[in-house]
């Protein structure tokens, strides 16, 4: 009865698999050659990555005032990516982590992606903090060591300090946990490579993994201790990026809902990310019978749930802005000020984005459709980003001082570096679905037989998953010395 | 060292596995390794296999971390260079401490996951460039070896694994 499962669940690997076609699936997108659509994609996206790079060399070499922001608005654009791009990696930790404590099987199909995802995410969210120092040479200024200024330490009492702990913490961890669910499936490509560049890649990237037996006991407490370890992390990066806000002054960020409402953001918008990579990749490797529908309607269960936190805050927010009858709250991101105000459009696309559209996914037919949940995932991303921009930008537009008063216009580097990381992103992204096992066939393997279509059939029909056994006939005989002893 | 005889016996199923395993415990023989694709739950009970400590020393890491932290925010914000940051001096430790608590928090994960990750490679023997051991190539994709050191009782080992739904067995020389 080791693998029963509910015959009210439905399928989780559709198709009339055994393990071997689990192995050869799996493999196919990595041993066949790219197609056209992968190398114009890779192009487009190489070129997006060197176009910021080339505005990241310009922005060093010259300085920060080729941005748009100002002495006012000193957290404009890149302060905005950089929440964007670390709340889009926490969706991948939420399904590799939390999902495993809470033993669904679903999150197996998708974990491997949404990790790779987080991993490329925290990447580019890293850059902004480093290119908006100025001098980025100057970077390792916040870590505490020993320095020549006299032994000034850095400061302990800083939700900016707090940030470069957790986000160094969140990416060393996430990527560590990643590579270790790796090794069993590169050393399954290993031993069934046939070029010897390739065995040799990938002997040297699955470190040697045998699978004896106390490995594997060995790695599933791992994952489990590393899945306990990971779920509290990942709610507490998000919840230090919203300190960097919720501890300043200013009205509209100095906010106590902010931790818990940007933790539900961030998962919000990461699953979205997992929605957008996950609709193109399915297709592009042909993972369409691991990667199912059920698969998509659980994802916009959870975007279903967080956005519906999400809008519940920006609820709370733009009540208890009007509530405390505060001139300074007249203007927060969330008020009648910033509705009417030159940043109108901006408001109102937080709301149709973020709140609006994803109520569809109420509409059954529509969390279990592809096109669709691609395209609300496409509204979500947009939106989510409109939330950071609207939380740093509008805030600082009008603080406390009215003479203070401007208004942030991006210049093209701002834009140039935004393209060029989202550029970055795809290419890692386009480079790992290329030459990594893209779901975690391993642990998809020892769902099948509980949750695989075929099986599940068959136990509906009463038939065991334990097939027959067929008695081998006795392997060729060598000179038998037959001197048996006898045993009980 | 000594060359000594094994048999390996090779599986294609995870529970037709369980069951030989269980099979040739019963037996009384030793089963010196079970090569695996994937974790077979309940299989390290069947073995006999130790439970694995690992999870103890991720709680020992942790505390270290913690204690990392509690010293290196002590000696540099109250003892090295205490400073009054907005009215609020370094005086002691204790009463800065809640603005210390997301690093604490934070060198706890970082100390636990990390050491603990390092530990299982090196028990596990798992690093770059490590030679992989398994003896069979099929045994990342769908089939389980068994190896079980042989003396004397060659034939009725090969009885007993064929009985037991073996669909190879291979007597090989192990050095």
């Amino acid at each position: 009865m080791s693998h029963y499962e509910a015959p009210i669940r439905e399928p989780l690997v559709l198709g009339d698999k055994s393990y071997h076609d689990i192995t050869e699936d799996i493999a196919k997108p990595i041993e066949g050659k790219a197609n056209k659509n992968w190398y114009m994609a890779f192009y487009i996206s190489l070129a997006a990555m060197l176009w910021g790079f080339g505005c990241i060399f310009y922005t060093v070499g010259t300085g920060i005032g080729v941005w748009g922001l100002s002495k006012n608005i000193g957290w404009a654009w890149d302060i905005t990516n950089f929440v964007w791009w670390v709340g889009i990696g926490h969706a991948g930790t939420l399904i590799s982590a939390v999902l495993l404590l809470f033993r669904q099987k679903w999150r197996m199909a998708i974990n491997r992606s949404a990790e790779a995802m987080t991993i490329f995410a925290v990447f580019q969210a890293g850059l902004f903090p480093i290119i908006h120092m100025g001098r980025p040479w100057n970077g390792y200024w916040v870590l505490p060591i020993p320095n020549q200024f006299g032994s000034l330490w850095v400061n302990f009492n800083s939700p900016l300090l707090w940030d470069v702990f957790a986000i160094s913490t969140y990416l060393s961890v996430s990527l560590v946990f990643w590579w270790t669910g790796l090794l069993p499936d590169f050393a399954m490509i290993r031993d069934r490579a046939v070029k010897p560049f390739q065995k040799k890649i990938y002997a040297l990237l699955s470190f040697g993994w045998s699978g004896r037996a106390k490995d594997w006991q060995r790695f599933e407490e791992v994952s489990l201790v590393l899945a306990g370890l990971a779920t509290p992390l990942v709610l507490s990066v998000h919840t230090i990026v919203s300190f960097d806000f919720a501890t300043s002054i200013n009205p509209g960020w100095h906010s106590t809902i902010f931790p818990p409402y940007f933790v539900a953001g961030a998962i919000f918008s990461g699953f979205a990310m997992v929605q957008t990579l996950l609709g193109i990749m399915r297709k592009v490797t042909n993972m369409e019978e691991y990667i199912t529908r059920l698969h998509i309607e659980y994802m916009n269960i959870v975007i279903i749930l967080t956005g519906g936190i999400v809008a519940v805050a920006y609820a709370t927010e733009f009540f208890i802005a009007w509530y405390t009858g505060s001139p300074y709250e007249y203007y927060t991101y969330l008020s009648v000020g910033a509705a009417t105000g030159p940043y109108w459009w901006a408001f109102y696309s937080l709301l149709l984005f973020n709140i609006a559209i994803p109520q569809l996914l109420w509409i059954k037919k529509i969390r279990r459709s592809f096109i669709w949940s691609f395209i609300i995932s496409i509204a979500i991303n947009i939106g989510m980003w409109f939330e950071r921009f609207d939380i740093i930008a509008i805030v600082l537009s009008k603080g406390h001082l009215p003479s203070t008063w401007w208004r942030f216009e991006p210049t093209f580097v701002d834009v140039g570096i935004f393209i060029g990381t989202i550029g970055f992103f795809f290419v890692l992204f386009l480079l790992y679905a290329r030459t990594f096992p893209v779901i975690a066939q391993a642990e998809v393997k020892t769902i099948l037989k509980s949750s695989g279509e075929f099986y599940k059939k068959r136990r509906e029909q009463g038939i065991p998953t334990k097939p027959e056994i067929k008695v081998a006939k006795p392997a060729a005989k060598k000179e038998s010395k037959s001197d048996k002893k006898d045993k009980e | 060292m000594e060359s000594s005889k094994v048999i390996h016996a090779l599986y294609n199923d995870d529970e037709i596995l369980l069951d030989a395993v269980k099979a040739v415990k019963a037996e009384h023989h030793h089963i010196e390794e079970v090569f695996c694709p994937f974790p077979v739950h309940g299989l390290d009970k069947a073995m006999g296999l130790a439970p694995t400590r690992l999870a103890i020393t991720a709680f020992m890491y942790g505390i270290t971390g913690l204690g990392i932290a509690i010293w290196m925010t002590n000696y540099m914000m109250i003892q090295d260079w205490p400073q009054d940051i907005g009215g609020k001096p370094s005086f002691s430790w204790f009463e800065n401490m809640p603005a210390f608590v997301p690093i604490m928090f934070e060198l706890t994960v970082f100390f636990a996951a990390h050491l603990m990750v390092i530990t299982f490679y090196m028990r596990s023997r798992i690093w770059p460039f490590k030679e992989a051991e398994n003896p069979d190539p099929r045994t990342t994709d769908d089939h389980f070896l068994m190896e079980i050191p042989v003396g004397d009782n060659e034939e009725d080992l090969k009885a007993l694994l064929s009985k037991t739904g073996a669909v190879e067995i291979n007597v090989v020389d192990k050095h």
